[in-house]
């Protein structure tokens, strides 16, 4: 008999945006993990889409398993995560801003207070505090 | 300790602005309100003219603000033009956290520009920005659709704006934030329509530390729990504020028709039971709130001269625009609500007050004491819908001395033309939708903004209708001062009032101590009547004399739940609440 294994790694993934109320509430948690309050170190954003009246954008990290912030980081800060996305080494980050403008889903944020980019870890914390179910953990086969 | 203690002064007289530290002030009041009313008592000189350009706005944000869930209103703070006193309005949107996250506790802005400027606030970062070339749009999401494209900050950063009611200075013009969120009462809107500011936009990028990092995470959770699982925060989000359309009217409190009477049949086709079903077409919620009570129709309309073609208005509405715009006026159609208020909305104004100036417009119309001369053709009727949109648009850009007069709002209006039996005002603003029993007018009466639902009485009254045992005058008065008291501190905090039975004493407590505030019960008793003091020291100086305050006699007339009111209850209970409110010391020092 012959056994075939997978290897799955987990994504964070946003469904049905048209749930979200604009709490903001990720956007905290995440920021949250670094034992701080406001929104300055999140690495999710929700933003209207142009007004209240009109919904909201929720923008997280896709996970790209070719990422383009990757490959446009001039220090090697930026390495490649199983299962998609990068992990990115602060030592090695000179802030010079090309990933945060290379990623056309602008899923990489900024923290103005370190000059250093926020990046989705997708340790999926923000999921527990989404009151409305959006964010969910999304499985990739890596192997 | 933790606190959002810089105070930023902006001076449009001169354009320019500085950074104060004012520790002393978020040490001793906390935040909100507390630190507000002092910088209104600093800031506005005795006398000053509200429209003038001594008059300060005021901004301020507490130590809950971007901590805790709920910590989502910004107080506003300045001398209303609306009563000439005390003015104070609250909103959340994303303003509260964005003022924080800019890296400030408060925001003065004082003086008067020549020009139509908007203010751009992004941290550090101040600029006077030219306004004339949007002075003058009247509508309050052409404004904000305007300065969105100009502004940075998507996401984390608050648009408050006035529009056609703010520029020409009505007195209950409000500020609108966010599309849907307002600093409504006491016309704040006019104030900036003074000053010649068309907008304020705040954003910033600071994080706010905390020393206890996981017991910060202990309590967060712990209030996050309590608001997703409790079933008032269900109530807010499922029908909104409007599922108090039925239960008022079946309690027989909800004023009908300027409240000659105060339930009626048909109000059941304006319930928020129906809006939902019908009409809802999205919740939003403040940042950091995750109740999202805010609730917002779908209006889909056709255009009357194209087959096929449709526009779909997205409308904001709540249980005080169903009263006031709906209830008080006899509309008894979402359709003709709905498009009553868009206009409310776009024109900037305070749904309540209007909605009562257009219901007292209307009993003055039958009585003759007004006529299509003041009017200018236009027929005052309960329940026609397009003469009300018609007026609203009169009185936000008023022709005639008349319209001037409903600009002013129901108090001037019926000292010109007469009606003040009917004139439905308590120290000049405008009541809110609750015909419950004494203890809400007592309310009315004697909270610091008047007709606002800082006391609570319409709760006391229905407390009373169950225990079956009325209170006497006294208790009434010790219950609602304890009530507004403990209300200082939550908007110092600041949370949103409908959080108050998860913000109780115990979690106020807690939230606190995670950034080294050590406090008590006592001491939070103790700054909440001290801060409630001060609002009075201000309103004493600037002449409020409780003697003065005027009781409409149409109260008296339409039956309570509570049976008919007498007015030497309301005397007896309005006169213990200032007794005890003076204390030991006297108010006037």
């Amino acid at each position: 008999m012959i056994y075939i294994s997978f290897i799955y790694m987990s994504r964070l993934a946003v469904f049905d945006v048209e749930r979200c109320v604009g709490c903001q509430l990720c956007m905290f948690a995440c920021n949250r993990r670094f034992g701080s309050g406001g929104l300055a170190k999140s690495a999710i954003w929700v933003r209207s889409a142009g007004g209240f009246e009109r919904g909201f954008v929720v923008i997280v990290c896709r996970a790209c398993p070719d990422p383009p912030c990757m490959k446009v980081c001039p220090t090697d800060a930026l390495r490649l995560r199983k299962g998609g996305g990068v992990i990115l080494d602060v030592s090695k980050c000179i802030g010079c801003k090309l990933c945060f403008d290379t990623c056309p889903v602008k899923g990489v944020f900024w923290d103005d207070e370190s000059n250093k980019p926020n990046i989705c870890t997708h340790c999926g914390y923000c999921i527990d505090y989404c009151p409305y179910d959006i964010l969910r953990m999304s499985e990739v086969r890596v192997k | 300790m933790s606190l959002p203690s810089k105070v930023l002064f902006i001076d449009l007289s001169r354009r320019t602005f500085r950074v104060e530290n004012r520790e002393d002030l978020f040490e001793r009041y906390l935040g909100g309100t507390g630190v507000a009313t002092c910088l209104l008592l600093e800031n506005c000189p005795e006398n000053a003219d509200p429209l003038g350009p001594d008059n300060p706005i005021i901004f301020a944000v507490g130590p809950l603000t971007g901590l805790f869930p709920l910590a989502s209103k910004t107080v506003a703070m300045f001398k209303s033009p609306h009563t000439g006193n005390l003015g104070e309005s609250h909103a959340g949107g994303r303003s509260a956290v964005a003022i924080r996250s800019a890296g400030y506790g408060a925001i003065v802005i004082k003086g008067s520009s020549k020009t139509p400027v908007y203010l751009a606030v992004h941290g550090t970062d101040v600029r006077f920005r030219d306004a004339s070339g949007i002075w003058g749009i009247v509508t309050s999401v052409t404004v904000g659709r305007v300065v969105r494209e100009l502004e940075s900050g998507a996401g984390v950063r608050t648009i408050m704006r006035i529009a056609g009611a703010g520029e020409n200075l009505v007195s209950y013009a409000c500020v609108t934030t966010e599309t849907y969120r307002h600093f409504g009462r006491l016309g704040l809107g006019a104030v900036f329509g003074s000053k010649k500011l068309k907008a304020l936009v705040v954003s910033g990028h600071e994080s706010i530390k905390v020393e206890r990092k996981k017991r910060y995470r202990e309590v967060y959770n712990e209030i996050y729990k309590a608001a997703v699982e409790s079933p008032l925060m269900k109530k807010y989000h499922d029908i909104g504020t409007a599922s108090n359309v039925l239960p008022l009217n079946a309690l027989k409190g909800l004023p009908i028709m300027n409240l000659k009477m105060a339930t009626f049949p048909d109000v059941e086709e304006i319930s928020g039971e129906k809006l939902v079903e019908g009409y809802l077409g999205r919740r939003v919620a403040c940042t950091h709130c995750p109740v999202a009570c805010v609730h917002i129709a779908a209006l889909r309309e056709p255009y009357e001269r194209e087959p096929y073609f449709y526009k779909t208005s997205m409308i904001s509405y709540d249980y005080e625009p169903i009263y006031s715009l709906g209830a008080m006026l006899g509309i008894f159609k979402i359709e003709g609500f709905l498009k009553l208020m868009d206009v409310v909305e776009a024109m900037g104004l305070d749904a309540m007050s209007v909605g009562v100036v257009l219901a007292w417009a209307t009993e003055a119309f039958e009585r003759g004491l007004i006529g299509e001369k003041e009017t200018l053709g236009l027929e005052f009727e309960w329940g026609e819908h397009k003469t009300y949109v018609r007026a609203v648009e009169l009185i936000s850009r008023p022709p005639n001395e008349f319209y001037e007069a409903l600009a002013k709002g129901v108090e001037y209006a019926s000292s010109q033309y007469g009606g003040e039996d009917f004139a439905l005002s308590f120290g000049s603003n405008e009541m809110p939708g609750y015909h419950t029993g004494p203890t809400c007018y007592v309310g009315y009466l004697t909270s610091s903004r008047h007709s606002h639902l800082d006391s609570a009485g319409y709760s006391l009254d229905q407390e009373m209708l169950a225990a079956e045992t009325p209170l006497d005058p006294n208790k009434t008065a010790e219950k609602l001062l304890d009530e507004e008291a403990w209300r200082q501190i939550l908007s110092s905090l600041i949370v949103c009032f409908f959080s108050r039975r998860i913000y109780d004493k115990r979690v106020v407590l807690k939230a606190l101590d995670v950034n080294g505030i050590n406090l008590n019960s006592e001491d939070l008793d103790r700054i909440g009547l001290e801060i409630l003091r001060n609002k009075f020291k201000f309103k004493l100086r600037e002449g409020f004399d409780p003697k003065n305050l005027r009781v409409p006699h149409r109260i008296l007339e339409t039956e309570t739940p509570l049976g008919l009111i007498d007015e030497a209850y309301l005397k007896k209970s309005v006169q213990r609440f200032f007794t005890l409110l003076q204390g030991d010391k006297d108010i006037h020092n």
